[in-house]
């Protein structure tokens, strides 16, 4: 194995739960809703995956019980701001808070344990194309997913009438109300998806990126996946972009460390987040695209008259 | 929003603020903690020494403690709230809280403070620490008999003196078995990150490392190792469950009994304000069982341990040049803890560039 495929192989294990967290929470803004609790929701959904994969020794019911817990956790999100419209970004806040407290004591007992790695699935014929076979098809299911649900997302969001729906309530929820559309109903629905996909970032932590349930396991990378929807101007395949260009910078600058190349590492530390912050600038010089491509309703309640 | 401030109360009771129930006559021994209590390493042994402390005193103490306090502004504030609730010791166990201790100290001459690994003190501000470099020196000994290749993969947090000490310590054990044996050090930036700690593991071993050392808190460092079929070396807490065929040994910190003697000084009213720095001798580090290794290697360690135990051995005796080629110790002189507390230099040998 190649140094570059060794690379490449790190930098998709660590972009993989960015992709996914951020996926959900692009299509719960997309809604017009924000939420911040997506810290929260992936370590709670890291902490059940990997009880319930001790559990049963199975990473797939694990995976299953990943995504249930962030879906359940964000229904509490979905209750307080939609049903009792709560301030949003306090609730979000206290979403993540919660998550990790909880979660670390749920944890408690697992801490220390080795995990059960989730196993990769090898699609035949296609794993042994040279190069790309042992990238993209020898890994697991979690990431096929993740890949899966980019396609989807986009295709839901710009393809179907049930995503134009979405967009429209996420763009004007007093004109999508007043065409009769389900405002609340489809804000749960994108709340739950958002806390699902967080979910399922939560257990490729716990279960394949680092196969173990330490306290706060996600160190951060919540804020990051809320980051990257931004970054994206909330579009799913610049979203996969982005996620794969700051898993990618993350990685690289480890492998300038140990190469020795004598650049301070606090400036390669800072590396990706600055390589986010100038494409971000670059392509948002366009402000009509921009603003096209922002919910404009993001983050305001909305209370139906009656 | 009544949900909301409830979620907030749960959440912060659940955080870990212990608080205590104010038995009148007990005296409350505090502790701030970087990292949760169960973090696998570095805040473990610290929750371990406490549960030492508590199970030594009984009733006549509470140990009430703050998790994840965040080094910077946010220490300040929950140190302050320490001491405001009546602790009579608070111990603040990471570097960054160096600053915020000696700031609150000022503001509570009453309250005595201990700051771990730091170098400010004050009248009511004492500091504690662990000759760990002693142990990373047995650890390069090891790593130099063990490396088939000569080269091992170093994850450090960040370059203070504590890091960059044991950098050079490891690095100087290992030259003193074999002159060519080189170190790649990675910078994670962080204490506790168990993703990027993986990241950085996996890098070294994709660039040909096959000993692994860290300095950051978590057991996925230990965890790739295992993975990849190298042998590691476990860092403030013995981690052989991660790796029980990986780990070589790890310095297990042992703060037990410094706590133990610090507070009979406050019940007994003699505590004074001291800069503390005990070493394998005194039990504040232990070294983790030398498991997966031949035995003239074990015997090896355990002989070098024997001797800085007794203090026929300094890890840092001379000749020995800074990386810059200048002279730093002359032949059989050893260092003075003052050079070792602030060091900010690489010896030679060390294949880095030590960032500014």
């Amino acid at each position: 194995m190649g140094i570059i495929e060794a690379i490449l192989l790190t930098v998709i294990t660590a972009a993989t739960p960015l992709v996914l967290a951020s996926l959900g929470e692009l299509v719960t803004e997309r809604s017009g809703v924000l939420n911040l609790g997506v810290e929260g929701m992936m370590v709670m959904g890291a902490v059940l995956a990997f009880a319930a994969t001790q559990a049963t020794g199975s990473p797939y019911i694990g995976i299953l019980a990943g995504i249930a817990c962030g879906a359940l956790f964000s229904l509490l999100f979905g209750f307080l701001t939609l049903t009792l419209v709560a301030n949003q970004v306090a609730t979000g806040l206290a979403l993540t808070i919660l998550g990790l407290g909880v979660s670390g004591q749920i944890g408690e007992p697992y801490v220390g344990m080795s995990g059960i790695k989730l196993q990769p699935i090898v699609i035949p014929l296609l794993a042994d194309i040279p190069f790309l076979g042992p990238l993209l098809f020898k890994q697991d299911l979690i990431f096929y997913l993740s890949i899966a649900l980019v396609i989807g997302v986009n295709w839901f969001l710009f393809k179907s009438r049930a995503g134009l729906k979405l967009r429209a309530i996420g763009d004007s929820h007093g004109s999508a109300h007043a065409l009769g559309i389900h405002v609340i109903r489809t804000r749960y629905l994108a709340v739950m998806f958002g806390g699902a996909c967080a979910g399922l970032a939560g257990a490729q932590l716990s279960l394949v990126y680092t196969p173990q349930w330490v306290e706060n396991m996600s160190a951060g990378r919540g804020w990051i996946a809320l980051a990257l929807v931004v970054f994206a101007s909330w579009r799913p395949w610049r979203l996969l972009a982005g996620g794969y260009l700051f898993g990618a910078v993350s990685i690289s600058q480890l492998h300038a460390q140990a190469f020795g190349i004598g650049i301070p590492s606090q400036f390669l530390s800072a590396l990706p987040y600055a390589a986010t912050v100038i494409v971000l600038v670059l392509i948002s010089h366009n402000r009509r695209t921009t603003l096209i491509n922002t919910p404009a309703s993001l983050g305001k309640p909305f209370v139906p008259d009656r | 929003m009544k949900k909301i401030i409830l979620a907030l109360a749960t959440s912060a009771a659940v955080i870990g603020f212990a608080a205590a129930a104010n038995a009148q006559d007990a005296t409350k021994i505090c502790f701030i903690y970087v990292g949760s209590k169960t973090d696998g390493g570095w805040t473990q042994a610290h929750d371990i020494g406490r549960q030492a402390l508590q199970a030594e005193f009984g009733d006549k103490i509470e140990t009430p403690f703050l998790e994840n306090v965040p080094e910077g502004p946010d220490a300040e504030r929950a140190i302050e709230r320490m001491a405001r609730s009546g602790c009579a010791l608070v111990f603040t166990t990471s570097f960054g809280f160096m600053d915020a201790t000696v700031k609150v100290a000022e503001k509570f001459p009453d309250v005595k403070f201990e700051h771990a690994t730091g170098f400010k003190s004050g009248p009511n501000v004492a500091t504690y620490n662990s000759r760990f470099y002693e142990g990373r020196y047995i650890q390069g000994l090891i790593a130099a008999k063990m490396s088939q290749k000569g080269v091992a993969g170093y994850i450090a947090s960040f370059p203070i003196p504590e890091v960059v000490m044991g950098i050079n310590s490891f690095v100087h054990g290992a030259q003193s078995i074999n002159p060519d044996f080189k170190v790649k050090v990675i910078w994670a930036n962080t204490w506790f990150d168990p993703g990027k700690e993986a990241d950085a593991a996996k890098a070294l071993i994709d660039q040909g490392v096959d000993i692994l050392t860290q300095h950051t808190d978590t057991t996925a460092p230990m965890q790739v190792a295992a993975e990849r079929g190298i042998k590691a070396f476990g860092q403030a807490s013995d981690m052989i469950k991660a790796g029980p065929e990986t780990q070589l040994t790890a310095i297990v910190d042992t703060w037990g009994a410094y706590y133990i003697k610090r507070t009979k000084a406050v019940l007994d009213g003699t505590w004074k304000s001291e800069q503390v720095w005990d070493g394998l001798k005194d039990g504040i580090l232990t070294m983790a069982p030398y498991t997966n290794m031949p035995d003239d290697v074990k015997k090896l360690a355990e002989e070098a341990e024997a001797k800085i135990r007794s203090g026929e051995l300094h890890p840092f005796t001379g000749p020995i040049k800074k990386q810059d080629g200048s002279d730093w110790l002359a032949d059989g002189a050893v260092s003075d803890d003052g050079t070792l507390l602030g060091m900010n230099f690489y010896i030679a040998g060390v294949d880095d560039q030590l960032p500014k």
